[in-house]
């Protein structure tokens, strides 16, 4: 069976060849260029969590990046290399980004036609409107990474897929095709204790979640859609994707492991100026598999919906808000199918965000502050990071990530445990 | 007869008064138009060099394009791609100036293949930590301050421009000596009230295409004691930029045959 490496280097490499003839080689003999930048990043638990070590992270960080521009292709890689005692996992595994190699990205870039442009292999992909907030945003995430407190840039996961891009005047058109089932980096106690509401208990390193993934190429497969224009500086789009839940969203009755059901995004966002700010608005109608809605092992059909707005406060401060709702579609056939004693959620969650970010002594202090908060769980997530350049190369940083809530087993209150502050130093070359 | 002759002059004074404040404003619109909007567009390369106080040093190397709508006082983009500090290396910066609005900018962090419309509304804020305000490096408009012209020498025209509403901005007032040949802006004093706390110099500039076009400025903060030298190499106009270069699209792709 071809997995789904093989497929992918296989195209990539046939792709490369075909369009990169011996010409090219010669007329681009450039040594080849490298940035990137050497980085330690350290943190501790503030709480007691028996499941877990004391350091929350800890950990050597070499990124490596290059570029090689071909006559019609250009080809990026960026690629992490980790020592990680704190997970002390070392064989690298380039689909759950563990061990000591995480490669971020290994694309090609072309436009065969002035108006498509196409990017094949691993990379990262973003689109939607929410700030740390995802609807229509259906890549990869890696949520311990977010919750750990490493740069923000690894809450994006990559993703081994094709995007191809065409551009027209009255609608520019995305569709990204991934072969395989690209999973979340989910909280699985590897590193962070979850609750698992199945045993009533909570879970950590000592007996973390194994999850059976849909992982069959060509067949587990995922595509997404966007289809935007702008009007003047506003901006409207419509998404739509098939593929699974990114992150265990059922259970497997008989083994107990987490599943991926199948799940189907129809939505929009609306991104544009409004009040000397810049508001959006974005919707997700999230269809779960058909059983779902019955099924207490299979999260429920769901109606997403985002309002923000940001704007400048005063001089390098701008404040932001953000008001987010998950509407569960089928909500008495979910309460009815729930054993008794079970914990019933509400039938809206909804969380409200804040952020506030502040720039400092020539933009090189920067100092960011954001708030999750759920008014219907009771919980939430307080994020601060503030950083500083002593010189262009050199940067320090420092924050810490803050759960609290009212139960235990809510969303962000469950992590209370996994509260962690942390520094980082990070020489870029 | 005295009286007769006051009020002769006062009505002299107030016939004349606003055709100076206009031959100002005639000034100024000349120097803006030569100072940013050379050409139907330009393309770029501009290297940075910030120092402190305490002598320390930061790099900013960037690509600009830049494309005129229209008149050639009215809207502009702007394509700003980094190559150094090395962290932000492959970011875009891209902004559609308004004239009667805000302007909308953009960015892109190829990091997280982000594409964020930023808040910040304030074009005097530093611009990329530099020196220079948003406002320096894409044009203030005219309208914003009236302009005197309070000499003429040889070489330069001198203003004297205040703002129409002081409360938007820090200074109280700029004197500005603007080259007469070229039109091109050679020094201009930021005063807060009668202390010229922030200065600017024209320190090189060359005929590019038929364009006199700035090649190396700098501009000092009294206050904070740090300054910044802009020196530009590879401009060139006239490439056709099209429209379309400004969008989402570029982001992504950036459209390195302008640079």
């Amino acid at each position: 069976m071809l997995n789904k490496y093989s497929v992918l280097f296989i195209g990539v490499l046939s792709v490369l060849f075909s369009s990169v003839s011996a010409n090219d080689f010669n007329a681009n003999t450039e040594i080849l260029e490298f940035n990137g930048y050497l980085e330690t990043r350290v943190g501790v638990r503030i709480m007691d969590d028996a499941r877990q070590k004391d350091a929350s992270i800890g950990e050597v960080r070499l990124q490596l990046e290059t570029e090689q521009e071909f006559d019609e292709v250009t080809l990026n890689i960026v690629t992490d290399f980790v020592y990680d005692p704190v997970l002390d996992v070392y064989p690298p595994d380039l689909e759950n980004g563990e061990g000591v190699i995480d490669l971020r990205q290994a694309n090609i870039v072309m436009s065969p036609v002035d108006f498509m442009d196409i990017k094949l292999g691993r990379q990262l992909l973003t689109w939607g409107t929410g700030d740390l907030l995802f609807i229509n945003d259906l890549f990869a995430k890696d949520w311990n990474s977010f919750l750990i407190g490493r740069d923000v840039e690894y809450l994006k996961a990559p993703t081994d897929a094709i995007k191809v891009s065409m551009f027209f005047n009255v609608l520019n058109v995305d569709i990204v095709y991934t072969p395989v089932f690209d999973s979340d980096r989910f909280i699985d106690g590897n590193r962070i204790t979850f609750f698992d509401r199945m045993t009533n208990t909570f879970r950590g390193r000592d007996q973390p979640l194994s999850v059976d993934k849909p992982e069959d190429a060509f067949d587990d497969d995922e595509l997404s859609l966007r289809l935007f224009r702008s009007f003047g500086a506003n901006e409207v789009a419509f998404y739509y994707y098939h593929g699974f839940w990114k992150s265990p969203a059922g259970v497997n009755p008989l083994s107990g492991n987490g599943l991926f059901p199948a799940l189907e995004v129809y939505g929009a966002s609306i991104r544009g100026t409004v009040a000397g700010g810049i508001g959006y608005a974005e919707v997700g109608l999230y269809k779960s598999d058909d059983s779902a809605a019955s099924n207490p092992l299979s999260r429920n059909s769901e109606l997403r919906l985002l309002m923000g707005y940001e704007r400048e406060l005063a001089l390098e401060l701008t404040g932001s808000l953000q008001y987010y709702v998950e509407n569960k579609q089928d909500y008495d056939d979910y309460a009815n199918s729930l054993p008794d004693d079970s914990i019933v959620d509400d039938k809206n969650r909804q969380v409200i965000t804040v952020r506030f970010t502040k720039l400092m002594l020539q933009q090189e202090l920067n100092v960011s502050f954001f708030n999750f908060y759920s008014t219907t769980d009771k919980d939430g997530f307080a994020r601060f990071v503030t950083s500083y350049k002593l010189s262009d190369d050199l940067k320090v940083e420092s924050g810490f990530n803050y759960f609290y809530g009212k139960y235990q087993y809510t969303f962000y209150a469950q992590f209370e445990d996994s509260s962690n502050i942390y520094a980082a130093i990070r020489y870029a070359f | 007869m005295k009286l007769l002759s006051f009020l002769m002059s006062l009505v002299m004074l107030m016939i004349s008064s606003p055709a100076y404040t206009m031959e100002g404003e005639e000034v100024m619109k000349k120097a803006l138009q030569a100072f940013y909007y050379q050409g139907h567009d330009q393309s770029a390369k501009a290297h940075m060099e910030i120092t402190d106080k305490q002598g320390r040093k930061r790099i900013r190397d960037f690509v600009s394009l830049r494309l005129n709508l229209g008149e050639k006082d009215g809207k502009q983009k702007y394509y700003v791609y980094f190559n150094k500090p090395v962290d932000v290396k492959k970011m875009v910066f891209m902004v559609w100036k308004n004239i009667e609005q805000d302007d909308d900018r953009w960015l892109y962090l190829p990091a997280l293949d982000l594409v964020k419309r930023i808040a910040a509304s304030d074009d005097r804020t530093s611009f990329v930590g530099s020196n220079f305000f948003y406002e320096d490096v894409s044009g203030r408009g005219l309208a914003e301050d009236s302009h005197e012209l309070i000499d003429e020498t040889d070489q330069y025209y001198i203003l004297n421009s205040t703002p129409k509403n002081p409360e938007n901005v820090e200074f109280t007032r700029y004197k500005i000596w603007i080259d007469k040949n070229s039109f091109i802006p050679m020094k201009i004093d930021y005063y807060d009230k009668d202390f010229i706390y922030r200065h600017y110099e024209t320190l090189e500039m060359s005929n590019i295409d038929g364009y006199m076009t700035v090649l190396k400025a700098k501009m000092e903060d009294k206050r904070t004691g740090g300054k910044t030298v802009i020196s530009y190499s590879s401009v060139k106009y006239q490439q056709n930029i099209p429209d379309k270069i400004f969008s989402e699209r570029y982001l992504r792709k950036v459209p390195k045959k302008y640079f």
